[in-house]
């Protein structure tokens, strides 16, 4: 990795707790600007509840709290004072399961659009098939704007619901793995979109897929029982891991 | 006895059941309006009561009825649905929570005719208004908001959670997610919730007798002025429904054809309730195909 990169999330002394119970233990890792950060890790070893910590999506879990502190360009996300509206439209998220609302195609686009008073039809019109553009879905859906998005294929319903994200122009996309619920063939597609929004945005990416890991990004994190293991170049995890649990976790060995 | 014949057992057994409830559902109904139908005519839907004298109609009962349902549902929607966002959304879970739980449950329970009573010392002697359509239509508001807020409730609650996340993550508040994601996709279920409370405002008697009174004044239906004494429209003046003039009519009538007049006034709520139903379900599939772009 060359040293001019940027760091855009400096994660310090992360730790997370559900009540009582202690899931993400103490983690600090810095990620860079237009990279691709892949989280690995067996269920449950805290890789979604720190990716739903950067845009305090866990704010809704009662009894649920976050300490240490996520630098984002050194504003820290976990303060009180930080406006979780404002900090949702800069870093965006994607789900595991497609969730695009039950209306229509172009609606589901502009529904965040008009809430920040948008208004205009030419300019909604023109944000709509930019962003459907980017997510590779406008030739498939042009003509059926006004249709239900539900009548649409689950890979079609993610890359709407990752179009819907791109219509906000956040900085960071949290991806919590997206394309786990499609089949083969969407997957093959979300991924390509995936690589190719990385030139606009920094992408974190949840995944229980190690092919889809070593394709698509630069750095990967491996999870274990709440403490990051190992964190360095894909390349480098996937051919020479320097600790014996992830050689043990890629390879198959469990998890 | 094996698996099998025990399934089929239960197959009759249940099939018998259904047979039976939709049987006796037909016969009522059949019942009502093969007594009923042949006493409707255009007279009878068009012409005041009378008293005394044979030959009375339902008009101002049947305007009665409906007018006072349109007061009850502006008043006990917002209330309800409000009460339902609140409950689902708001109220972390807790003794305070409890308790209005609890409270929503006594209230849901209590006989229709002590809320008469109750509406009678609210909305009548202290409030000073005297036998009045509003103090009807809070009556049965009292009478229908347990409902409401618990089938605002429940169909809040079983929206997706992942709807909700969808809308939040895209950095929009609490309150628009509400309105604009939650609520439409809750809406069918609200409005069967609020079909439902309104069949029991068309067929509530009892609520009624101390609210909103046994008579109504001569109305003058070309007056449209609401702070008229003789307005239709008039929310301060008493009101009889088709429902209490059924009672009124077989309970003190002094008319001769109570029997025409009460099976006749049957029919007619009957078919208000079918046709209000009908159009209720029809104009809520219409707008919900347009929020939800459906064909």
């Amino acid at each position: 990795m060359n040293t001019l990169t940027t760091t855009i999330l400096d994660v310090k002394n992360l730790e997370f707790f559900y009540g009582e119970k202690r899931a993400v233990n103490g983690i600090s890792m810095q990620m860079e600007k237009n990279s691709i950060t892949a989280l690995i890790g067996p269920s449950g070893c805290g890789k979604s509840t720190f990716l739903r910590t950067v845009n305090r999506m866990n704010d809704l879990i009662p009894g649920a709290r976050a300490e240490g502190e996520i630098l984002y360009e050194g504003i820290n996300l976990l303060s009180d004072d930080i406006n979780v509206v404002a900090l949702r439209k800069e870093i965006g998220m994607v789900f595991q399961k497609p969730n695009p609302f039950p209306k229509s195609i172009y609606d589901n686009i502009t529904h965040a659009l008009k809430y920040n008073r948008i208004r205009r039809k030419a300019e909604l019109d023109q944000i709509v098939e930019e962003s459907l553009t980017k997510a590779a879905l406008w030739e498939e859906v042009k003509d059926r704007l006004h249709k239900s998005a539900l009548s649409l294929s689950g890979g079609q319903q993610q890359r709407l619901c990752i179009a819907r994200t791109i219509a906000m122009k956040p900085t960071v996309m949290l991806l919590d793995e997206p394309s786990s619920a499609l089949d083969p063939i969407s997957n093959a597609k979300v991924e390509e979109l995936i690589l190719d929004l990385k030139n606009d945005y920094t992408i974190i990416i949840v995944t229980h897929n190690m092919s889809q890991a070593s394709r698509i990004s630069d750095k990967t994190a491996f999870f274990f029982s709440g403490d990051l293991i190992e964190y360095d170049v894909t390349e480098k995890i996937f051919t020479a891991p320097s600790n014996q649990k992830t050689e043990e976790y890629i390879s198959g060995r469990f998890g | 006895m094996n698996s099998k014949t025990a399934d089929r057992i239960a197959t009759v057994v249940l099939v018998v059941i259904a047979a039976v409830i939709v049987s006796i559902l037909v016969g009522l109904f059949a019942y009502i309006l093969f007594n009923g139908l042949r006493y409707v005519s255009f007279d009878f839907l068009t012409s005041p009561s009378s008293n005394v004298r044979a030959g009375g109609g339902v008009r101002d009962q049947l305007f009665n009825s409906l007018y006072i349902l349109v007061i009850t549902m502006i008043i006990s929607l917002p209330l309800g649905i409000g009460g339902g966002i609140f409950m689902a959304e708001y109220a972390r879970p807790g003794k305070v929570t409890d308790i209005i739980r609890s409270c929503i449950e006594v209230l849901s329970s209590l006989p229709s005719i002590v809320i008469g009573m109750f509406g009678l010392l609210m909305f009548v002697n202290l409030t000073g208004w005297g036998y009045t359509i509003l103090g009807g239509a809070l009556a049965l508001t009292v009478f229908n908001l347990p409902v409401l807020v618990r089938v605002s409730e429940d169909a809040i609650r079983t929206v997706p959670r992942e709807l909700k996340e969808g809308s939040l993550a895209l950095g929009i508040t609490h309150w628009h997610t509400i309105k604009t994601v939650i609520l439409p996709s809750a809406f069918p279920s609200i409005l069967t919730g609020a079909i439902l409370a309104s069949g029991r405002v068309f067929g509530e008697a009892a609520a009624l007798l101390f609210t909103a009174g046994l008579s109504t004044p001569r109305l003058n239906y070309l007056d449209w002025n609401p702070f008229s004494d003789r307005s239709p429209l008039n929310i301060f003046r008493p009101a009889e429904t088709l429902a209490v003039h059924i009672w009124s009519v077989n309970t003190q009538g002094l008319i001769p054809d109570i029997e025409q007049v009460s099976n006749g006034a049957s029919a007619v709520l009957i078919l208000a309730v079918l046709i209000f139903n009908l159009l209720a379900r029809w104009i809520g599939t219409l707008i919900h195909k347009k929020i939800t772009a459906t064909k």
